[in-house]
């Protein structure tokens, strides 16, 4: 048999030979698709600045449409299919199961992606990535969609196998690691949102090609949504889990308690799925008990496992850095992080602007009533792009930022711009988020081409705040895209340029078992005080449900003063 | 025990647990139940409530009805379009249709008064959205949705179609007029 196996001498991980191909192809994809998806938003924010709007309507909508189904499936599909791949067979150290399999995932995926963005740019299936029925798409839309699907689908199981020949093969002992549940919690979702999605567009394809008669619209986004945003949750499973991963890799963080992180992702995997239901607020027809049951019992336990993952990820930081010696005050572990390292700033960033932003707006939104505030708005685009842009993608790049010269074996290429890119992307994503959500706050309405009406029966304006609001979205725009290009030179560059560093020992050995530290059962109750040993942390978390309580109650105020109904 | 290696015993949930972490849980909880029970509470005792109540109904039934009512309470027509206001009276029945790309017709209501305001779709899906109050629902063909709305504020309000429905849908907008009596 080939030699399989190597080591990374640098970080110690074990690469099997086919897991790191597939890696880096499915790695590699999602790149070239996060850079074409972010000039086609860069096209969205300059036509939605209205002293700019650079498109004319039809194009807006086609490339709105390009824009959202590229970002939000394809980009971020691949890239978690690259990571179920690393987070089973290369933190396991175990073989790939099925690799050919996992070529053949990766064709359709392309395949379906390229079919679906053929079917977007012949402009014939300008529907947004939502396309609700029963206004039509091309039948080649949906058929592609479903490649797509069926695609990522295969990968997941690929995941399921690896994990299976992993425990199977003993390549490790004991229980998997906390990423590697994470990214399990990640895949379990993914069958959930991908079943969704065949349910709901297999027939919507049969309908386009005239098979089926009618699709109830109603129905439609009950199913459709439980594949719109559910794959948004596999996204915070898989961030979550790189926010975990990186801790661990740049700071040696332990996290500060297997049960409490686990049972986090565990929540997430019984309740997170019904959140969808949120997009649902709106529409006529559904019963008061569905809509709190699904919107807020069940999701605020949702809520609650972000909320721990949100102080046991920098808690677990923290911690690391005062055994360091870092121990001072409430923040020098925090002052003394290395800012400079991308990875580090990328994840943190993520973790910052997923929370505050995303999080917070993301429940507030999804509540029953103030959902009436904002439904369609321009504000669910700004929650969405602080969850999927800030939190998802950001931490995606950051990961990527540290994998590529892994996985590769080349240094990063241009290490000083690589700095810049956490906060160029990070800041300008996060004003965008801000900016929109002001704009919706005041009416301006979402997949909007133009908010001054031009031809229309009547005149409208909205404040003259939400149109500044809406040229600062676009400056913030240019900002963010600034630093996607940074990042795409960064990794184009240490793949094709990047200083070789040591070439790929292929050995015939299997590797040694992976076994965690054998220390005893500890707390961590040497470092910090009376118990709490991420004290900093904890006056971090309490900030952010200050603003969360303020937000909250704000909004039901807000909505107090509106017309009444019932 | 990193996050990336096996936890440090197989019996991992047997781990002590930090204090922090069960005190942020023990508060992250309540504030997840207080947010839970606030959405019932604003049922019972707020007034900005949707409870489901609508119909499946066929789109050319509804587009009739629209017909029916606009005939019954028209009191002038505007723009060069020659567009019906219509000033339902207060308490009743109010319909409201959204087709491509416009919204059928200008209503004129009274401020205070409660109408029983249904709102459907003659194709695709659309968007009500009401400015500057900012209130937005879903309208869907095939669906008439019942809201119990009382304006509370004379004055002009835009009818703004806020779900993308095709190329002209930045210019599906309409007008709420909310008169003193």
């Amino acid at each position: 048999m080939k030699p399989q196996f190597r080591t990374c001498p640098e970080t110690g991980l074990v690469f099997h030979r086919p897991a790191e191909n597939l890696i880096k192809a499915n790695a590699v994809a999602a790149v070239i698709f996060l850079a074409v998806g972010g000039l086609l938003g860069l096209l969205v924010a300059l036509t939605r600045w209205p002293a700019v709007q650079i498109l004319n309507a039809q194009d807006f909508y086609t490339v709105l449409t390009g824009h959202g189904v590229v970002m939000l499936l394809v980009w971020i599909l691949y890239f978690e299919i690259a990571l179920l791949y690393f987070c089973s067979a290369v933190l396991l150290r175990s073989r790939i199961a099925t690799p050919r399999l996992g070529w053949v995932a990766f064709g359709l995926m392309l395949v379906g992606a390229a079919i679906t963005s053929w079917a977007i740019i012949a402009g014939s299936s300008s529907v947004m990535m939502t396309s609700y029925v029963p206004m039509p798409a091309d039948p080649k839309f949906y058929f592609g969609l479903i490649l797509f699907a069926v695609g990522a689908l295969i990968g997941v199981f690929i995941f399921f196998g690896t994990l299976a020949i992993a425990r199977d093969e003993k390549t490790y002992e004991g229980s998997v690691p906390l990423v590697t549940f994470g990214a399990l919690t990640a895949a379990i979702l993914a069958v959930f949102t991908i079943a969704c999605g065949a349910i709901i567009l297999i027939p919507t394809w049969l309908w386009s090609i005239g098979y089926i008669s009618e699709i109830d619209p109603l129905m439609y986004r009950l199913v459709w949504w439980g594949l719109g945003h559910t794959s948004q949750q596999i996204n915070v499973a898989a961030h979550v889990s790189i926010w975990y991963a990186i801790a661990a890799i740049v700071f040696g963080a332990k996290p500060l308690s297997e049960k409490v992180s686990r049972g986090a992702f565990f929540l997430y995997i019984l309740f997170i799925s019904v959140a969808s239901a949120h997009h649902l607020l709106g529409d006529p027809g559904l019963s008061t008990e569905w809509k709190i049951f699904n919107t807020s019992y069940v999701m605020y336990l949702a809520v609650l496992a972000s909320l721990v993952h949100g102080l046991t990820v920098p808690g677990s930081i923290e911690v690391a850095q005062r055994e360091k010696g870092h121990n001072k005050g409430l923040f020098e572990w925090l002052r003394k992080a290395p800012w400079g390292n991308p990875v580090f700033s990328g994840m943190f960033l993520s973790l910052v602007g997923f929370g505050f932003i995303g999080g917070i707006s993301g429940v507030v939104m999804g509540s029953e009533q103030v959902n009436f505030l904002i439904h369609n708005t321009i504000y669910v685009p700004g929650h969405f792009h602080a969850t999927v842009v800030l939190g998802t993608t950001l931490a995606f790049m950051a990961m990527t930022l540290w994998l590529v010269p892994v996985l590769f074996r080349r240094k990063t290429f241009m290490p000083g711009l690589a700095k810049w890119v956490p906060w160029l992307f990070g800041i300008g994503t996060g004003l965008q988020t801000l900016f929109m959500m002001g704009a919706g706050t005041l009416g301006v309405s979402r997949r909007h081409w133009d908010m001054a009406f031009t031809g229309s029966a009547f005149e409208w304006a909205y404040p003259g705040m939400a149109h500044t609001l809406m040229a600062l979205n676009g400056v913030s725009a240019i900002i963010a895209v600034l630093g996607g290009m940074c990042f795409v030179v960064v990794v184009v560059g240490t793949i094709l340029f990047g200083q070789r560093t040591n070439p790929a020992e292929y050995s015939e050995t299997r590797p040694a078992v992976l076994r965690g530290p054998s220390e005893s059962l500890v707390g961590h109750g040497q470092i910090g005080f009376k118990g709490f040993p991420a004290p900093g942390t904890f006056v971090l978390a309490m900030f952010l449900l200050l603003i969360f309580v303020v937000y909250f109650f704000v909004n039901y105020g807000y909505l107090a003063s509106v017309w009444r109904f019932s | 025990m990193s996050a990336i290696q096996p936890p440090a015993q197989r019996v991992w949930w047997k781990q002590p647990v930090d204090r922090v972490e069960i005190v942020w849980i023990a508060i992250a909880l309540v504030w997840c139940l207080i947010m839970f029970f606030f959405m019932p509470y604003w049922h019972v005792y707020g007034e900005q409530n949707y409870s489901g109540e609508a119909y499946r109904v066929n789109p050319q039934d509804y587009v009739a009805k629209v017909n029916e009512f606009v005939e019954a309470h028209t009191v002038r027509h505007e723009t060069d379009r020659q567009i019906p206001v219509v000033r339902p009276p207060a308490g009743g029945d109010v319909y409201l249709l959204a087709r491509l790309w416009e919204w059928y017709p200008i209503l004129e209501l009274q401020k205070g008064e409660t109408y029983r305001f249904h709102v459907s779709s003659a194709d695709w899906q659309h968007g009500l959205s009401i400015q500057p109050i900012n209130i937005n629902f879903q309208v869907l063909p095939g669906y008439d949705m019942v809201l119990n709305i009382t304006p509370t504020e004379a004055g002009e309000y835009a009818v703004v179609c806020n779900e993308y429905c095709g190329i002209m849908h930045h210019t599906m907008l309409s007008r709420i007029y909310v008169v003193d009596n």
